[in-house]
């Protein structure tokens, strides 16, 4: 017989994370999330289409403040997130050895590399015009320079394995330059994720800036895909036969298209592929006279 | 019909169509954004404490053109906003009445005999306020209804819509006409600004106003957001300084809408003050049109003699 | 007696700590002298004495760079991506200390507490933060696929722009894996000493910052120390010259940061209040204490008048008073040496046959101060148009065209910067491709940022702070 006194834990609602507040599925529909263990953990909510829609509405409406921002607050805001990842380090790791099974070790490891993730992308905002623009010594009187640009909304399918640091490594890649996001979690294991907008939504980031939905992503995915007001699509988390779906509905309005083509090494220090995939190229041409 | 303008030094030369008013004001020099906004800002954070703070304030109530300009007004509404004006805070009589009321025409007969004695002006926004999208003989008649009912200073509105267009003429002859319709009636001249948006037509349409004869150029209706802002206000004190120098009269300025903490309006009087200077900073020569603000102009004065912050249930809504 | 005369509005200083006495920072604590003696500072605008800091002597140069030597080994092994969170440490732990380091740095440098809260402590910031992100990613700076650092950095700053100098010098420094001793300048060296402190806050590794206090003794003890790998220096055409000579007979890398003479040139098309606006914060802003200042107005013959009536009825709204009251635009000459400089040059000037003006200007009693001054009918052959005033005091030409103002604004050994003023963009775009200038302001003026490279042509010295052009100073390549 159980001790009378045990306490019994207040267990979270996990929701979904749209233009800076919590709503539950519009659909009121949720789907069972279990443990590496196949333990009931969480009924994650299962988001519809309409979801997907309002998120993208949020990102569009967060977009011009964000990508109008100067590069430094972008870059501070995005350190805050780590700042306050690296505060409650005790719960992620807790949540992603449920979800993944991994040892404390391997939990700790992955843990510690998703922060450094954050802290990595936040020394990009500030940066990457150097490196990807360019002034062009055109033949002629003018001056001509080009610039790197936020495309504008990006829909990311993060990779069903990998909970936590996956999730980072393809979601601040997309909003460093100001572009926004709406981010379809893991399937399997959403839990971190959710966790994640916890910290988003309390560390200066503009509600609508990164929108993250939990769900299956054979359903949501192909509205992402389809929207003609999204910019840009990672198919990181579609399997081989949904990524040839998605990558054909996406050309409808020409989104850029990020099919990755190796399976990721997410501890590894990434290339710029991923921030560049996601920023267009502007060239000015303009006289020099007197 | 010539007009005659002249910019600073230049001899005065006599226009006499749209592209003569149009070489005038676009040769006025430029107004870069980044640059005027920036000094706005740095002298936004000057610090104004003390015995300074405490002149400030009262000078800001006195400065209060106190409005109500909306479809629901009544009699009594009116009635109430004159009282309001005359003893802005009935527990301490030494605040100072503020400069005017400012109200929808067909209760201006209100205001003027509620006010009467007061030395408090009774200001009517007058044509066809705020779209100012209607003939100009219904203007007229609208500025001649204001005037008999018994105000003594009329807040028209330019047309921006033709401004905008490039007819600079149409602008110009309007006000003309409507000073001409005022008489000795003080006439501001609103340009709102939130929809000339740049700082290029502001400037261009302070001195368009001040040539057609504005005695006071006016930032906004209140009805259109962006209203009055420092960077805005400050091109416009600017623009009568330098017409005031090139052509030897002054105008005054009126900031108006958005304007509503005690600490917006020291903003306001330190832009005055390091910018066109003393002589405007004087009720008759800076207005700030306002009506939530002279709550808090009340509540900052009262903490000032106190010590203390007060609360909203210490001073009365009109 | 103006209307509205604004009140005293003093920044408290009970949030500053200032100790009675400072040794040295060396090796991750503060030491005392071994071989050197101690000094006072003083706040220029009162002239009190604020704290007794130590002048290093040789032996004490030694023991510091033995300290960053010993350092350098780990720290540039160190993990960049672990290297850059130190430095990400150290940029917020300026943010939080901000007010305070801001009155420190007004009450030992005398300019006013506006500039040093406004301008100066959020760029000393931003510098942490802009190159903290380039520690781990010097791959992609273009320097080749896996640059590296120097080693030890020797480095001695001016007392204009104490810790953002500082800044300029360390930050870089260490997100390329140097370490670095640091000898702030003589007369400002306590948010150096500050800045010591916030490096044991952050858990820096010893000996990867040092700071060791003194005057010119100390600074050439400093660059001529042979256990160093790299000088940086930002000061003075003359003392960079004999620094120049001393690197070029050991073969040291350095990199210098001097004078200038920069031409702010104002066309007849420009905003004219905003270009007046330009002036007074190109020679007024830090009281002319700037290298780039734009100590020589050129202004185009047509718009003459207007533009110095416009400036003079300006310069009558300049408030001139104690650092330390929110609304002081211009502070304290920050050294009687400095004082009696600018004073000789002036009088030179007048000499010279150029027309002074200053606007009416109470200056009080103690303290050492300078009246902004304009100086017209200026010509090239006059000496206050050739030489460094650095003072609040504006010399002012006159161009009939563009290419006279081009000759006239490089006529000069000097090119740190330059000022262009015109609403035309391809006007603009030509004058900055003319300038013989390391940086060119376009329809602004002393405009600094982590992000923008900044330095001189010629004699205002050579080598580039700020952006990826400045890592190349402190690596192998």
């Amino acid at each position: 017989m159980s001790d009378p006194s045990t306490r019994v834990q207040v267990r979270k609602t996990y929701k979904l994370y749209i233009g800076g507040a919590f709503p539950r599925s519009e659909s009121g529909r949720s789907y069972v999330v279990t443990d590496h263990k196949e333990r009931f953990a969480a009924n994650a909510a299962l988001a519809s289409r309409k979801d997907a829609r309002d998120a993208v509405t949020a990102a569009r409406k967060a977009f011009p403040g964000w990508s109008g921002a100067t590069a430094y607050n972008r870059g501070q805001v995005l350190y805050r997130v780590a700042e306050l990842m690296e505060g409650r380090r005790a719960q992620f790791v807790a949540e992603v050895r449920a979800a993944e099974g991994l040892s404390a070790a391997k939990a700790e490891a992955a843990v510690d590399a998703a922060i450094d993730r954050w802290v990595w992308y936040a020394g990009w905002s500030d940066k990457i015009a150097q490196v990807r623009g360019s002034s062009n010594p055109v033949a002629g009187p003018y001056f001509n320079f080009s610039l790197p640009e936020p495309t504008g909304v990006v829909a990311v399918l993060a990779p069903a394995e990998s909970s936590l640091l996956g999730f980072v490594a393809v979601v601040a890649p997309a909003i460093v330059s100001g572009s926004t996001v709406v981010v379809l979690a893991s399937e399997p294991h959403p839990l971190p994720a959710v966790t994640l907008s916890e910290v988003l939504a309390t560390s200066d980031v503009p509600g609508g800036v990164v929108n993250v939905l939990t769900g299956r992503v054979a359903e949501v995915a192909p509205w992402l895909a389809s929207h003609m007001d999204v910019n840009a699509i990672d198919l990181t988390g579609a399997d081989d036969a949904l990524r040839v779906e998605l990558a054909i509905a996406a050309t409808d309005n020409l989104k850029r298209v990020f099919r990755p083509h190796t399976p990721d090494d997410w501890t590894a220090t990434p290339p710029l592929n991923r921030m560049l995939a996601y920023l267009e190229t502007k060239t000015v041409w303009h006289p020099a006279a007197t | 019909m010539p007009r005659v303008c002249a910019a600073q030094g230049i001899q005065p030369v006599t226009v006499t169509a749209t592209t003569d008013l149009r070489g005038f004001l676009h040769g006025l020099p430029g107004v870069d954004r980044v640059g005027a906004e920036g000094r706005a800002a740095m002298l936004a954070s000057r610090s104004i404490k003390t015995t300074a703070k405490q002149w400030a304030l009262d000078m800001a109530i006195s400065m209060i053109d106190l409005t109500t300009l909306e479809g629901q007004d009544t009699p009594g509404k009116v009635r109430a906003l004159c009282a309001k004006a005359r003893h802005p805070d009935p527990a301490d009589l030494t605040a100072p009445h503020v400069a005017a009321v400012c109200v929808y025409p067909d209760l201006a007969h209100i205001a003027a005999s509620e006010l009467k004695g007061s030395g408090i002006h009774v200001a009517s926004v007058a044509t066809a306020f705020p779209s100012g999208r209607t003939s100009l003989d219904v203007k007229l008649a609208d500025v001649r209804y204001a005037i008999s009912s018994g105000a003594d200073e009329v807040d028209m509105v330019i047309d921006r819509g033709a401004f905008l267009a490039g007819d600079y003429a149409k602008v110009h002859d309007e006000i003309v006409a409507v000073k001409e319709a005022c008489g000795e009636t003080h006439l501001k001249v609103i340009l709102e600004t939130g929809e000339l948006l740049t700082y290029d037509n502001v400037r261009r349409a302070s001195w368009l106003a001040m040539l057609a004869g504005a005695d006071f150029i006016k930032t906004s209706t209140g009805k259109v957001t962006p209203a009055a802002t420092l960077p805005v206000t400050m091109i416009m004190l600017e623009a009568v300084r330098d017409y005031r120098d090139a052509h030897g009269r002054q105008v005054g300025v009126k900031p108006a809408g958005g304007i509503r903490t005690a600490k917006d309006a020291i903003r306001y009087l330190v832009l005055v003050n390091e910018t066109a200077g003393d002589d405007w900073l004087d009720p008759d020569w800076f207005r700030l049109g306002a009506s939530s603000l002279l709550n808090d102009l009340l509540m900052q004065r009262t903490k000032m003699a106190t010590g203390h912050y007060s609360g909203p249930d210490y001073f009365t809504l009109d | 007696m103006p209307k509205f005369e604004y009140a005293p509005a003093p920044e408290s200083r009970s949030i500053v700590g200032i100790r009675e006495s400072y040794g040295l920072f060396i090796d991750g604590k503060f030491t005392d002298t071994v071989d050197g003696r101690a000094f006072k500072t003083i706040s220029p605008a009162t002239e009190e004495v604020l704290a007794e800091v130590t002048e290093a002597g040789p032996e004490d140069v030694d023991r510091a760079v033995k300290a960053a030597r010993k350092a350098y080994e780990p720290w540039s092994a160190l993990a960049p991506a672990q290297r850059s969170k130190y430095l990400f440490r150290i940029a917020r732990i300026i943010q939080e200390r901000a007010r305070e380091l801001a009155v420190l740095e007004s009450l030992d440098n005398g300019k006013p507490i506006r500039e040093s809260r406004d301008v100066d402590i959020p760029l000393v910031a931003a510098h942490f933060f802009y190159y903290a992100g380039w520690a781990d990613k010097l791959e992609h700076a273009g320097f080749g696929p896996a640059p590296k650092p120097l080693g030890v950095a020797g480095q001695v700053i001016p007392w204009n722009f104490p810790l953002l100098m500082l800044a300029w010098k360390i930050a870089p420094a260490l997100a390329c894996g140097n370490t670095v001793v640091l000898k702030p300048a003589e007369t400002t060296p306590l948010t150096a000493l500050a800045f010591a402190e916030i490096c044991q806050q952050a858990d820096l590794p010893p000996g990867v910052v040092n700071i060791v206090t003194g005057a010119g003794d100390t600074g050439r003890a400093l660059v001529e120390h042979p256990g160093i790998d790299k000088v940086a220096f930002t000061g003075s055409t003359e003392v960079g010259k004999q620094i120049a000579r001393s690197c070029a007979a050991s073969g040291r890398k350095n990199t210098l940061e001097l004078g200038g003479k920069a031409a702010n040139i104002v066309f007849d098309d420009a905003a004219i209040d905003q270009a007046v606006e330009g002036i007074v914060n190109g020679i007024f802003f830090n009281q002319g204490h700037v290298c780039c200042a734009g100590s020589r107005l050129l202004v185009q013959e047509s718009v003459y008048d207007e533009v110095l009536t416009s400036l003079k009825r300006r310069l009558g709204s300049l408030r001139l008073g104690d650092p330390l009251d929110k609304n002081t635009d211009v502070g304290a000459i920050n050294s009687a040496a400095q004082l009696a400089k600018i004073r000789e040059l002036s009088d030179i000037g007048e000499a010279e046959g150029a027309e002074r003006w200053s606007p009416p200007c109470e200056l009080p009693a103690h303290g050492f101060w300078f009246p902004p001054t304009i100086f017209t009918g200026v010509s090239q052959a006059h000496r206050i148009a050739r030489e460094e005033i650095f003072g609040p005091v504006l010399s002012v030409l006159t161009f009939r065209t563009p290419a006279e103002a081009i000759e006239k604004a490089n006529n000069t050994p000097y090119g740190l910067s330059a000022g262009v003023w015109t609403e035309k963009g391809s006007l603009i775009l030509r004058m900055a491709a003319q300038l013989r200038a390391g940086v060119v302001w376009a329809n602004t003026f002393n405009r600094f940022d982590p992000a923008s490279p900044f330095g001189g042509y010629k004699e205002s010295g050579y080598g580039r702070e700020g952006g990826r052009h400045g890592l190349e100073a402190y690596l192998d390549v």
